[in-house]
């Protein structure tokens, strides 16, 4: 594989510090190598003190989303090369308060998607005709979202409102009207019926766009706002 | 609570888990990690929850700690996994003639197992090879690499621990051969700073040879990775083992939306430095489509490598051969006071490495406080975050 050096501009900051500023590395990569990779590989060889959020390495945990050359990504299945820039500058999610370097807190992002009650597992829509095994009740699977708040760092009105639900939490919900399990629908409707709620969303779809986990933020929010009309209707959800 | 303190270093699996212990046991926990939690090997592990199957030939400690610890799971993290069940499928005659063995030693390790004929398997799984001889159904499931440590992590916050992600261990404070606590760095602030501790355990994976070395004593853990391969699209809804002795690429871990294809094995000295070598990427789609061809052609999401903590002789080369079991050292055996090093296992059995290593730490504080983490029903993932 061909080795080329690429210059990524990384957003620095410390507890204390007056203010942030840019810090510049060099690192070797080759077609495989990804933003988080490089990352890891300047943390490792060149500055030990850079501070990065990761875990799986595939796309399912959620906690490297940062934005590269502006825009919301999982540094972990964002490869460099294929960015086409000769420098990369990668920077914090916004809409959440900032700990340090790449890392913001997630404790906000959380306090509110937590309130949906999605539980973890849905049933898998995934080989509908394949017979389920002895003892297993139905074909499940884990939840699409993977709580990386990208939509919430690309989404506009987020920057603006502080109180806005945001595009997880809003999808959050759909997912529980859609697919109860349990889980109490009416108080969550009304909880999303609200000014600060799925009413307040611009639907510029940003949060779809940086989406990276097929969940379709934006789309949950119109189904919601459908449904909720329906209900106001006196029309059972079907 | 007891004024006794204990520093836990690495916030993966087993750091995790006995956080989690050690504070039901009502000691002062304070957990320290370099980085985000799980963001050591935990998090890059192939996400499934073993049955114990696939160790139930060569490793019967492994397979037993396996399949009781996949019970407790399902008990104390309702909802944190995909429990679609596993299959053992022969492909080749040769497949077919290890099935004796598999079935005696499931046996023996109290695996259920129910066997399917070939047409049976099909039907569960329409993308099996349609070469299948027959296979074996066994309580495999899928979990969420980082969200089941995290409930273990959050319980514990619930009952008093302290974690400190963002926080390295610089070195050890000593006095004369007694561990009395560690100096770390908050990455967060650049600040560093003591922390006292009257018993100090070493729960960093790969890194623990590492870590021991900063207190003097020598702990066998040789790094031995593996190369993962994540694809879009689930192509099964059970977890599809290959019915042979473990070797590459024999297992597809269905997980959300993705399949997951593992893995391979050889053996490091630094776990910070692992690469994705691109011939086991290719392994990784090759053997995987023996069992199920249509991943031949299935779009890539993402390659990478994790390390395990194996414990076993140095000078190993495949990694294959060495226990998957876990330790537990106390290094007072070495004339090193107040440490105590746990490593191996595997993130199914994190619960049992934590009983395990409570109860050595307990007993050196000299008290007598049994474990509750069977029964504990933990917090949910969301709740490390919230709190
Ligand atoms: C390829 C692969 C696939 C696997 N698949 C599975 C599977 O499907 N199911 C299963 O049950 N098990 C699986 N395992 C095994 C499992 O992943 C590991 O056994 C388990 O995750 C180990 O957890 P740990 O907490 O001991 O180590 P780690 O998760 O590595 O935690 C150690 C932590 O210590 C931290 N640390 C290191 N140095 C310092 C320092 N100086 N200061 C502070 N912190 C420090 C590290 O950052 C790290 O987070 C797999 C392993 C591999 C390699
Ligand atoms: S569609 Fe709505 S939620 Fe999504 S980014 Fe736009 S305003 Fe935000
Ligand atoms: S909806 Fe999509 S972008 Fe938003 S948190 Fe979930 S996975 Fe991330
Ligand atoms: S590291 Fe898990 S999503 Fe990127």
């Amino acid at each position: 594989m061909s080795e080329q050096k690429v210059t990524f501009r990384v957003f620095r900051y410390k507890q204390g510090d007056t203010a942030p500023h840019y810090d510049t590395f060099t690192v070797t990569v080759n077609e495989r190598t990804t933003v988080l990779e490089a990352l890891q590989a300047i943390r490792r060889d060149q500055d030990g003190t850079l501070v990065i959020r990761h875990s799986c390495h595939h796309a399912s945990c959620g906690t490297c989303g940062m934005r590269v050359n502006g825009k919301e990504v999982l540094a972990c299945v964002t490869n460099v090369l294929e960015l086409g820039t000769p420098t990369v500058t990668v920077e914090p999610l916004q809409n959440a308060p900032l700990i340090s370097d790449l890392v913001v807190d997630m404790g906000p992002f959380y306090e509110t998607f937590s309130q949906a009650h999605l539980p973890f597992v849905r049933r898998s829509e995934y080989l509908p005709d394949a017979e389920v095994a002895e003892g297993v009740p139905f074909h499940m699977r884990f939840e699409s979202c993977i709580e990386c708040g990208l939509c919430v760092s690309a989404c506009p009105v987020v920057a603006s409102d502080a109180e806005y639900l945001g595009p997880a939490a809003l999808a959050a919900v759909w997912r529980v009207v859609q697919e109860p399990r349990g889980t109490e629908v009416p108080p969550l409707l009304d909880w999303v019926n609200s000014e600060h709620g799925c009413w307040r969303c611009h639907v510029a779809l940003e949060c779809s766009e940086v989406c990276p986990s097929n969940v379709d933020p934006g789309g949950n929010i119109m189904a919601l706002r459908q449904e909720l009309v329906r209900r106001a209707l006196g029309l059972s959800h079907g | 609570m007891s004024s006794y303190h204990v520093v836990i270093i690495g916030g993966g699996a087993t750091g995790s888990a006995l956080a989690h212990d050690l504070a039901l046991r009502g000691i002062r926990v304070t957990l320290v990690e370099r980085g985000e939690v799980t963001s050591g090997t935990t998090g890059r592990h192939h996400g499934l929850l073993h049955s114990g199957a696939r160790y139930a030939v060569k490793d019967q400690e492994s397979a037993k700690e396996c399949i009781q610890e996949n019970m407790i799971l399902r008990k104390i993290a309702p909802g944190s996994f995909e429990l679609n069940d596993g299959l053992f499928v022969a492909i080749t005659e040769e497949d077919l003639a290890y099935y004796d063995d598999f079935m005696e030693g499931c046996a023996v390790c109290g695996i259920p197992t129910r066997t399917l004929s070939r047409e049976e398997a099909l039907r569960l799984e329409p993308n099996l090879n349609p070469e299948v001889k027959l296979a074996v159904q066994v309580p495999d499931g899928t979990m969420d690499a980082m969200r089941l440590p995290l409930r273990f992590l959050a319980t514990a916050k619930h009952n008093g621990a302290v974690i400190k992600p963002y926080t390295e261990v610089l070195s050890f404070l000593m006095e004369g051969q007694t561990v009395t606590g560690v100096h770390v760095r908050d990455h967060t602030s650049g600040k560093e700073y003591d922390i006292g501790a009257d018993i100090v355990v070493n729960a960093a994976g790969p890194w623990a040879e590492k870590i021991a070395r900063m207190a003097g004593v020598d702990v066998p853990v040789q790094p031995s990775p593996g190369v993962l391969v994540a694809v879009w699209g689930r192509y099964n809804n059970m977890v599809i083992n290959r019915l042979h002795r473990s070797g590459d690429g024999d297992i597809v871990v269905p997980q959300r939306e993705l399949s997951i294809i593992g893995t391979s094995s050889w053996v490091v000295d630094d776990p910070d430095k692992l690469d994705v070598p691109e011939e086991h990427i290719r392994l990784m789609y090759e053997k995987g489509a023996e069992m199920i061809p249509a991943l031949k052609h299935a779009k890539m999401r993402a390659a990478w490598s994790a390390a395990r903590p194996l414990i076993g002789s140095r000078g190993a080369t495949t990694g294959r051969e060495l226990s998957r079991t876990f330790k537990c050292f106390d290094h007072a055996d070495e004339g090193v006071e107040g440490f105590v090093t746990i490593t191996g296992g595997k993130a199914t059995t994190a619960r049992a490495m934590a009983e395990t290593t409570a109860d050595v730490v307990v007993r050196k504080l000299g008290l007598d406080i049994p474990c509750r983490t069977r029964e504990v029903v933990l917090l949910p993932h969301t709740a490390y975050y919230t709190q």
